[in-house]
């Protein structure tokens, strides 16, 4: 069992790594969405079924597709070479120094937790579904409150102004 | 009727509220009968309360009276009271009287003047600031009338305030008299630090019982107070305001300058005199002041070429001659003096108003000339004024007022033979320069023709100083003649009598003496300046003579010792040196904003970048630390 | 049964959401700085879902359930202002937006 937690968790990482370095943005959103898929394994694994589900529906589903869109819509795959500007090799050097020293710092703080090995048995959703609906009831209609005041955000501040000329004919 | 004495000084303040709050909305008409008729009801007062006061004497030698508290802080108790004694009531009848008539002098000659009511407010503030002075039972109030009358000479003299000379003349004569008042606060300081008291009374008792005379307290104080004497007073060294101080209207220079405020100071010296007594070789250097500015003076106006600066030199003499009499302890004669000064001076001054206005505002009294027809009246109130000047003998009061300070200027216990002399040598360039003013502004051809003729208002003052300047000397008359001594009989009910060494049969010949001598200066006068024009054309050439004309140079002197390295100073420290501290703190401040807003690039990584180093720093520091 | 001890769990929690930091900052187009955001909150609920299983709670579940709502509406409006951004300056760019800069 553990192996193919192994598999997964390299699968996870080095799609990342290619998403956020990639230069196409359709091709990194789709490795991102291999990455998502890692992870839901990874929660399957960890005995959360029905999170892993959701996180393919929603996560790889709705929120992924979302960026897809907005990204066919502004047409970003034209611009490479700006992408390749932005990107030379100098510039991933201090980032990579200072993520290196938070995840060394990251290592050092849980390694003094206590490991239980898991048994087998799944926490299924009816049980998370008992839990929402009772003793996170408040959390759960302030979320639904939360979307609706995404909705109209989103609406609202996607709407553009009438124009006369069609945007592609306006000049860059 | 002491409630009345309050009554006094408050009248003039409430014409002057009056007349500044009012003065657009009420008419020429209204405000000169509000301006001149507070001082009149002021001159009535004062003649009911001169009447009481004869009638109560020898019992009641002072009335006093208590308006209210003004402050009270600690063992700091001063008062607004007023003491109704003979020195102030001689003070306030000259005030007051010649005040009238010069204010409704001022309605005639102002008519035409566009700052006709701001004039009689500021007017009605001098007189009142002026009785606040004389009436004062502490010397705290008469600081503040002292301080009253010198802002109202500055408003007064700069009242042309549109022509910048004025303003500078104006300017001059402020910050002189405030070097001579800042040694009289001083002087103050030291009295009650003393005496714990501000009031008059208590402070001469308290130092004629407590400090020794020649002692150095007592001798700084004296100092200190004769320093505000000499500044208000335009006596050496502080002389230089008065000359350029005609910049003014002349009924502002009849008021001010010939009748009260120059004699502020022969005021204070006279009311505080005990302290002047406890310092005696301060009060040799009062007679010896005045002698030598009478002298200055004298000769600086015999030079003048300006009606009325020869007549501000002039009172300068004169007022040396009262400062001589108070330096010989003859108080009653420097009052008396001070009295009569005050007709003839005012009488010259509105006279030589009238005759400026009607040349079309000519100072220069070479061109005028034969004004004797032209302006009668003018001529005869004029004559008369200069012979008052010059003391001709028997007729006029100037005779006997300079007489007796001459007289014991000799004779008293601290006098001397050298003072006499300088007064003698006075009396003699008295006479000179006044008749040669006459000899040519009134005799010979006229060169610029006169424009008007002056109105009732203007010339009924005239008529009535000139009485005055002649009738007035009579309630004093010397032993020898007639032997009246009304007026200082009055006096010494406040002032001790003067001390006099026992050689009273030389008192005629001292008194023939100075009859020739005037005499003399006249005929000398008559000689140059209307026989022989020609003499005295080569005279005005001379080096001696401009000397003189620029007053000895004393303004000169001034000008390069204090005013030219205080402005040399202000240039330089034009962009104020000592704000270059705030200025700095202020700079550095934005110094350090400068620096710090190059991190707020707006650049979003920049940011994130500036979290993320913040982070990997504190959780270093929180695991390994 | 999975063995993994929770240390090596966390740690790859970790992982990934230091590379979605290092994207962050490296990235300019700003589609790819909200990708690498998008990492991070991954990240972070997975180490709600560790916890979760750790001590057999649903809890950490119902977290996840909670992250997961944000996260969208987060994407949501984000890509919203996005596209305002790009219609007002026509570019991705994240430091052309540099008008809060001070003086």
């Amino acid at each position: 069992m553990n192996v193919f937690f192994y598999i997964a968790a390299v699968i996870a990482i080095l799609s990342t790594i290619m998403a956020i370095s990639g230069r196409n943005a359709i091709h990194s959103l789709l490795y991102l969405i291999l990455s998502l898929l890692a992870v839901s394994v990874v929660f399957y694994l960890l005995n959360a079924p029905f999170i892993a589900a959701l996180e393919v529906i929603i996560y790889a589903g709705a929120i992924m597709v979302l960026f897809i869109f907005v990204t066919m819509m502004l047409n970003i795959g034209l611009e490479k070479e700006t992408e390749k500007k932005w990107l030379n090799p100098y510039m991933w050097i201090l980032p990579s120094i200072l993520a290196a020293i938070l995840l060394v710092n990251f290592i050092l703080a849980v390694n003094n937790v206590k490991s239980i090995p898991s048994d087998k048995t799944a926490i299924l959703p009816k049980q998370v579904g008992i839990s929402l609906f009772s003793t996170y009831l408040l959390a759960v209609e302030i979320a639904a409150i939360l979307l609706m005041a995404g909705v109209i955000g989103a609406y609202h501040l996607g709407s553009q102004k009438k124009k006369v000329k069609h945007r592609f004919l306006e000049t860059k | 009727m002491t409630t009345l004495i309050a009554l006094i000084p408050a009248i003039p303040f409430f014409g002057f509220l009056i007349l500044a709050l009012f003065g657009q909305k009420l008419t020429r008409k209204v405000a000169g009968l509000v301006g001149a008729g507070s001082i009149g009801i002021v001159a009535i007062i004062t003649f009911c309360l001169a009447i009481s006061f004869f009638k109560s004497l020898p019992d009641v030698k002072s009335y006093s009276v208590v308006v209210w508290e003004w402050i009270n802080t600690g063992n700091l108790k001063a008062d607004i009271s007023f003491r109704l004694d003979a020195l102030s009531l001689v003070f306030c009848f000259v005030i007051t009287f010649v005040g009238l008539l010069i204010h409704v002098y001022s309605i005639g000659f102002m008519a035409k003047d566009e700052g006709f009511t701001r004039f009689f407010a500021y007017m009605n503030l001098f007189v009142g600031s002026m009785l606040i002075l004389v009436l004062a039972d502490n010397i705290l109030l008469m600081y503040l009338g002292w301080e009253g009358v010198g802002l109202c000479s500055y408003l007064l003299i700069g009242f042309w305030y549109k022509v910048p000379a004025n303003g500078y003349a104006a300017r001059k004569a402020f910050i002189i008299t405030r070097i001579g008042d800042t040694a009289m606060i001083i002087g103050i300081f030291i009295l009650f630090l003393n005496f714990e008291t501000f009031n008059l009374n208590e402070l001469m008792e308290l130092a004629s019982n407590k400090w020794i005379a020649g002692s150095s307290i007592s001798v700084v104080t004296a100092t200190l107070l004769l320093g505000g004497a000499l500044g208000k007073s335009a006596q050496l060294p502080l002389q230089t305001w008065l000359p350029d101080a005609m910049a003014g209207p002349s009924p502002v220079s009849a008021l001010i300058h010939a009748a009260t405020m120059v004699t502020a100071g022969v005021y204070l010296i006279a009311r505080t005199h005990v302290l002047f007594s406890l310092a005696p070789i301060i009060q040799s250097a009062v007679a010896i002041i005045g002698a030598l500015t009478l002298l200055i003076a004298g000769f600086s106006a015999l030079a003048q070429h300006d009606l009325k600066r020869i007549l501000a030199y002039s009172t300068i003499s004169q007022i040396g001659y009262m400062f001589l009499a108070l330096g010989v302890g003859a108080w009653s004669a420097a009052i008396f003096h001070f009295m009569i000064h005050a007709f003839f001076k005012a009488l010259l001054f509105l006279g030589a108003g009238i005759v400026i206005l009607g040349l079309n505002e000519e100072h220069d009294i070479f061109k005028m000339g034969g004004l004797r027809k032209k302006m009668p009246v003018v001529f005869i109130t004029f004559l008369i004024g200069s012979a008052s000047l010059s003391a001709l003998p028997l007729v006029t009061a100037g005779f006997y007022s300079k007489d007796q300070i001459l007289w014991f200027a000799f004779s008293a216990q601290s006098g001397n033979i050298l003072l006499w002399l300088a007064g003698i040598v006075g009396a003699f360039l008295t006479a000179l320069y006044s008749f040669r003013m006459i000899f040519i502004v009134f005799f010979g051809e006229v060169k610029t023709q006169p424009a008007f003729r002056p109105g009732k208002l203007m010339t009924v003052p005239l008529i009535i100083l000139a009485v005055l300047s002649v009738v007035g000397g009579y309630v004093e008359l010397p032993g020898s003649i007639g032997n009246i001594h009304l007026f200082s009989n009055l006096v010494d009910n406040t002032l001790p009598s003067v001390l006099v060494k026992n050689n009273e049969n030389q008192e005629f010949l001292f008194q023939s003496l100075s009859a020739i001598i005037a005499l003399t200066g006249i005929y000398l006068a008559h000689l140059i300046y209307f026989k022989r024009p020609a003499l005295g054309e080569s005279i005005n050439h001379s080096r001696l003579n401009k000397f003189f004309e620029r007053g000895w140079g004393f303004d000169i002197l001034y000008n390069t010792l204090f005013v030219k390295p205080i402005v040399w100073l202000s240039v330089i420290n034009k962009n104020d040196i000592f704000d270059w501290i705030s200025i700095s703190i202020s700079g550095l401040a934005l110094l350090t904003n400068r620096f710090l807003s190059i991190t707020q690039n707006g650049k979003l990584r920049w940011y994130l970048m500036s979290f993320t180093i913040g982070i990997a720093l504190i959780l270093t520091y929180i695991i390994f630390g | 049964m999975l063995t993994v001890p929770i240390e090596t769990q966390l740690i790859f929690a970790g992982i990934l959401f230091f590379l979605g930091l290092i994207g962050l900052l490296v990235r300019r187009n700003m589609i790819f700085m909200l990708m690498s955001i998008e990492v991070m909150f991954n990240s972070a609920g997975m180490v709600f879902i560790i916890a979760g299983t750790h001590w057999k709670q649903p809890d950490g579940q119902v977290m996840f359930i909670f992250i997961l709502a944000v996260t969208a509406v987060e994407v949501a409006i984000a890509l919203a202002l996005i596209l305002q951004v790009y219609h007002h300056y026509k570019t991705l760019d994240s430091d052309a937006v540099n008008k809060l800069k001070d003086n």
